[in-house]
């Protein structure tokens, strides 16, 4: 039975519903608008919204300080690397603890989970001497294997999710039709687990280019990516609102337009067998 | 070739056996029916076959070969599911296909495979649909189009019938018999459904609680039940099982009459009693009668016959086609 809402109802949802939405992207919409002001108008106050002398200064200066574009594409090498190396661990562990559980199967996945409870700096010191012996600090390679191990546990507990959705009578099938463990794989289970695995891989590529604390503190110059890019405008320039903006925008632009593209995705993916 | 031959395989999970040291010769060629009340093995025995399963102890044999440890695509058995299982994102000819594909198999011969099961299974229209486009008989033809053209030494089937509504079933069933009468191909079918096996069979095996309780062709088991489970079991409606003083004058401990072995008459009688319950088919007329001193007795009469609710009757059984039963359950010669 549909529920009946007045209009008035309705609009005062909409409303709300705009006022939250707004608040909360709110700072980065001043962000933005930052990175278009002169320094001096940055921190006039009262502050100015709109009307103020837009200028491009600040970006052209930004890159001359710091190689943008190396910042730009570590960032990627370590979203698109931890995400792929992720997937290839996980999707085989996913489909072992969906389809073939054991008794400990739950606890198991408990267990991953509970890792992700500990705050990361309880590790830091630990990891750094054995990075430091190992020679991976501030390597690309260093920075994919710390990013992959953070949220591995979240892949797994997504691609089990979307893999128990999946009726084991169909995997069954291929089985009698002749499939091995690989074509099963490859051939039945991940088409059938596309949106799944698609929402996975958009939300750890979105976790790992934002992910800051290890890459801040594992980096120095060679790995660094976006985030440290915009932590090196911070400290020395701090007073410098005007540039830091223009630094935080430049980091944060692709991850945004990733994720508008690829919104309505994400949604049906993280909701996706919450309703069936 | 499909001859497949068990010896006292069994199966447990953890403490309960599922199914307890069962033998039995599957004939090539032959449709072998699995029946018996849900929960009493039959599924299982069919995924044991298939090999997605693995026996706890016993052995089995396809056409001679040691077959117990074989993985399922070792097997040469095709399957069909109660849910049809088709794979959703692919359309219906590489469902099909898919099959031919993990043999090996060339895309020219293939394609040839396809067009002919598509062929016999009237789907050459559907190719190119996805499952999700079909209706649910069109779904259960792919699923056995997916299992003929691998062209397997015996196909398994898993209830694939109850999914259908009731006038579907009729022609599904008569379809899966025109197909194994072309194929001549070994079939075993699972089913809970006594009419399926009776209509469908060249041998039933009866189950009940992972046991075997008899194997026999569909008359045989409706002639010559060996115990009282089959005697219930097989016959619709259920055969009158009647226990006491009246199956003491047979000397038996329960005495088995089928409804359909009953006359009615309003004179002399064997037995008398009040109509209860009366069905009016055309075809055949159902009664149930409330005998004097006996309880209910069913009756089933052919064409219409004139009874109704509240009419005394009296019933003659036909003391040739009586089943006498010992205390054991078991049939007495």
């Amino acid at each position: 039975m549909a529920r009946h809402i007045s209009t008035q109802r309705r609009a005062l949802n909409t409303a709300s519903a705009w006022t939250v939405a707004l608040i909360l992207f709110f700072p980065i919409l001043w962000t933005v608008l930052t990175s278009f002001k002169p320094e001096a108008q940055a921190v006039a106050s009262p502050p100015i919204f709109l009307g103020f002398d837009w200028t491009l200064q600040n970006y052209v200066d930004v890159n001359e300080q710091r190689d943008y574009f190396r910042y730009f594409v570590n960032s990627i090498i370590i979203a698109l690397g931890s995400t792929a190396f992720g997937l290839v661990l996980a999707v085989p562990a996913a489909w072992s603890m969906a389809f073939v559980p054991g008794r400990k199967t739950k606890d198991l996945l408990m267990w991953m989970l509970s890792t992700k409870m500990m705050p990361a700096v309880g590790v830091l010191v630990p990891i750094y001497l054995l990075f430091k012996t190992l020679g991976l600090l501030d390597t690309r390679f260093g920075m994919v294997l710390v990013l992959t191990l953070m949220n591995l546990p979240i892949i797994v507990w997504m691609l089990y999710t979307y893999f128990k959705e999946i009726p084991g009578e169909i995997l069954e099938a291929a089985r009698m039709d002749g499939a091995s463990l690989r074509s099963e794989i490859l051939y039945v289970l991940t088409p059938m687990a596309v949106p799944g695995i698609a929402s996975t891989v958009l939300l750890n590529i979105i976790l790992a280019w934002n992910e800051a604390f290890w890459t801040i503190n594992l980096t120095v110059t060679d790995a660094a990516p976006l985030t440290k890019f915009i932590a090196g405008f911070s400290s020395p320039q701090g007073l410098f609102y005007a540039k830091l903006s223009a630094a935080s925008t430049m980091a944060i632009a692709p991850i945004l337009i990733m994720g508008w593209f690829s919104q309505k995705q994400l949604v049906r993916g993280l909701t996706f067998g919450a309703v069936k | 070739m499909g001859k497949i031959t068990l010896s006292q395989v069994r199966k447990s999970f953890g403490e309960v056996d599922v199914i307890s040291g069962i033998d039995l010769d599957i004939e090539d060629g032959e449709f072998v029916v699995f029946v018996g009340p849900s929960g009493c093995g039959k599924s299982t025995l069919l995924r044991l076959i298939a090999g997605l399963e693995d026996t706890t102890s016993g052995s089995m044999q396809i056409d001679g070969q040691e077959a117990t440890h074989l993985p399922p695509a070792k097997r040469g058995l095709a399957m069909v599911f109660q849910s049809y299982a088709l794979y959703p994102h692919m359309t219906v000819r590489k469902n099909i296909a898919f099959p031919l594909k993990m043999a090996g198999m060339t895309a020219d011969e293939q394609a040839k495979k396809v067009a002919h099961a598509a062929n016999i299974l009237n789907l050459t229209d559907y190719l190119d649909r996805r499952p999700g486009q079909l209706s649910g008989g069109q779904r259960q033809r792919v699923a056995i189009g997916r299992a003929i053209v691998r062209e397997p030494a015996a196909f398994l089937f898993d209830e694939p019938l109850s999914n259908l509504d009731a006038a579907l079933r009729v022609t599904m069933r008569q379809e899966i018999s025109e197909l194994h009468q072309s194929l001549k191909t070994t079939m075993i079918y699972v089913t809970h459904d006594q009419v399926e096996a009776m209509t469908m069979a060249d041998k039933i095996v009866v189950l009940n609680a992972g046991r075997i309780e008899q194997v026999g062709s569909p008359l045989e088991l409706y002639h010559s039940p060996r115990n009282l489970f089959v005697a219930g079991f097989i016959g619709s409606p259920k055969m009158n099982l009647i226990s006491g003083a009246e199956a003491a004058k047979y000397n038996c401990a329960t005495l088995g009459v089928r409804p359909e072995h009953i006359g009615v008459g309003a004179g002399d009688g064997h037995w008398q009693g009040v109509v209860g319950l009366s069905e009016h088919l055309g075809s055949d007329s159902f009664f149930k009668v409330s005998v004097d001193g006996i309880g209910t007795i069913n009756v089933r009469a052919n064409g219409e016959l004139n009874v109704r609710a509240g009419d005394r009757i009296h019933l003659s059984p036909d003391l040739e086609k009586l089943h006498r039963f010992d205390a054991e359950g078991l049939a007495l010669k």
